[in-house]
């Protein structure tokens, strides 16, 4: 290999920065500085809700036929079904919030790497950001208002709340959600094991020691939620 | 973000019928790399094929009995947990384990993790103009940009970017061999040839070619499960790419190596297999001068740029840290 001595001063993060931004023409130097700055903001267009129903689902469309812009889906969030005309390019979060009027799950980075948007789909827990509404005809969804029970707090969300789990609250839809998942997976034995496996969710507030202290607290109580 | 069409076919023909004749299609399995790089602009389908009702998740041994084989939509997190993987071959499901976030791996399929782009932030971000691979004759940001995460061995002027993918330097030590299915039929592409070196062509990645599809990844029997490991080294404990990851399977008969299979991530554009580095420690004794040995026969010949002089070190760390770890474990 070639001779390196080991302790080369690493050239400062300054540099770094001023070597990504002078490759970049002046409007796209700050869009890159306004991106790094803020989260996305911007919503796909929403879908329509047809109706809101308990009937089965209409007939999926045939296999191999064109699709053009909107498809024709039926979803079954917590427990009811929505059968939909939705844009192909809808993700599964974009629809929950502004089709379906569910806000609890957050756009946090929508690049599934800030986990505010986790929600079960079959009882596990996805990024609802990286996948489209489309894909999850006659899948079970469940989403942060579908924790609660006959307007009941979960045992896990009254564990979030006397433990102080959260500051901003703005993780917490995606904490309760990858927690309720964590819990049901079995994978909340000690407090190693939850904070590995509550890795995808993010919290900025830093409230983690308390968001590990509530899940503890429920690991011997499941199922919690979401049907695996 | 553009729209596009969305097609589920149900059956590998009508996939690859839609794959042949749409202008601009893509396979949609997990989504996790693919509507990630649509949202960032670097992809713009105007078809995505949605392949999860095609089956091919089952974990099984092969026909004959050995081995086993993945079907390619099988998800990362139930490889990872699966016992057939747990039992026989450990050093996949930590590789996967390692990798991304439950969430992400509740996504991600096995085929899915083959195609994998790299993590390069000139691939990713449109905002730069220079990428070879995005848009080939723009140039290399990377090369003198910041270039700390980036490619010691098998790069080119062209492109120094790195596969980001765990499972994949566990398949390359496993000697997996990916089944593809096209227009002419199935054929198997061994994993040290399926990711390519970008030489001259840094768009291409691999050598799937554009109306394939991957069926299943084989796993021949491993004869030694024992002396495997895993290690992967990244600024953060969790939930973070590597800077440099080793794979390694020994066997030790009789206080010598007798066989020795070490694979790299994180330094190069695919999973480094160095086949000399491996001769060279056969019969040897497992201990620390023949690591070293091993370590810098597989490294020779790296390159490092401004920002990522450390992998030359770390690696050849890493590489006789794992050889040690997996010596030692019984």
């Amino acid at each position: 290999m070639a001779a390196q001595p080991p302790d080369e001063p690493i050239p400062d993060s300054g540099d770094a920065l001023e070597d990504i931004l002078k490759q970049l023409p002046a409007t796209s130097r700050r869009t890159f500085l306004r991106r790094l700055a803020s989260a996305g903001v911007a919503a796909a267009l929403p879908a329509t809700v047809l109706s809101e129903t308990n009937v089965e689902s209409p007939k999926p469309t045939p296999a191999s036929s064109p699709v053009p812009a909107s498809v024709p889906a039926t979803l079954q969030v917590n427990g009811k079904s929505y059968p939909i005309e939705v844009e192909a390019r809808t993700t599964l979060l974009d629809f929950l919030r502004e089709s379906l009027g569910l806000t609890g799950s957050k756009k946090g980075c929508d690049h599934g790497q800030c986990g505010a948007c986790t929600v079960l789909v079959n009882g596990r827990r996805i990024n609802s950001c990286l996948t489209l509404a489309v894909m999850h005809e006659g899948d079970q969804i469940t989403t942060v208002e579908g924790l609660a029970r006959d307007g009941q707090l979960s045992p896990l969300q009254d564990a979030f709340i006397r433990h102080d789990a959260f500051q901003c609250g703005f993780c917490t839809a995606g904490q309760l959600c990858s927690a309720a998942a964590c819990l049901n997976e079995g994978h909340a034995n000690n407090e190693g094991e939850v904070r590995e496996w509550m890795s995808g969710n993010l919290c900025r507030c830093g409230a983690y020691p308390n968001i590990v202290a509530a899940i503890l607290e429920l690991r011997q109580q499941t199922p919690v939620a979401g049907e695996s | 973000m553009n729209n596009f069409a969305y097609v589920r076919p149900n059956d590998i023909d009508s996939a690859l019928n839609l794959i042949r004749t749409r202008p601009k299609a893509r396979f949609l399995a997990g989504g996790t790399n693919l509507l990630d790089l649509w949202k960032m602009g670097v992809e713009q389908p105007q078809t995505v094929i949605d392949i999860s009702r095609l089956g091919l998740r089952d974990i099984a041994p092969r026909p004959d009995g050995t081995g086993l084989r993945i079907g390619a939509l099988a998800r990362n997190s139930d490889v990872a947990e699966h016992s057939l993987v747990l039992s026989q071959y450990p050093v996949l499901s930590r590789a996967l384990m390692s990798g991304a976030s439950p969430q992400l791996r509740n996504a991600a399929t096995v085929g899915g993790n083959l195609m994998q782009r790299t993590r390069c932030p000139y691939f990713y971000d449109p905002a730069f103009p220079a990428c070879n691979k995005r848009k080939p004759g723009s140039g290399c940001g990377a090369l003198n940009g910041y270039n700390r995460t980036h490619a010691i061995l098998g790069q080119s002027d062209l492109c120094i970017a790195t596969n980001p993918s765990d499972m994949c330097v566990a398949l390359a030590v496993l000697d997996a061999q990916i089944r593809v299915i096209g227009p002419d039929g199935e054929r198997i592409i061994p994993i040290g040839e399926f990711h390519r070196l970008p030489g001259d062509h840094p768009e291409l990645d691999t050598t799937l070619q554009p109306n394939e599809l991957i069926t299943a990844v084989d796993l021949p029997p491993m004869a030694d499960t024992k002396h495997a490991v895993y290690l992967k080294v990244r600024d953060r404990s969790l939930y973070a790419f590597a800077l440099v990851s080793v794979a390694a399977a020994l066997t030790i008969e009789n206080g010598s190596i007798t066989g020795a299979r070490i694979a790299v991530g994180g330094v190069a554009p695919k999973p480094w297999r160095e086949p000399e580095a491996e001769a060279l420690i056969q019969g040897a004794s497992p201990d620390r001068s023949t690591f070293e040995r091993a370590a810098d026969r597989l490294l020779q010949g790296a390159h490092a740029y401004r920002y990522n002089q450390y992998k030359l070190t770390l690696a050849r760390k890493s590489v006789i840290r794992a050889l040690s770890a997996a010596a030692a474990s019984a």
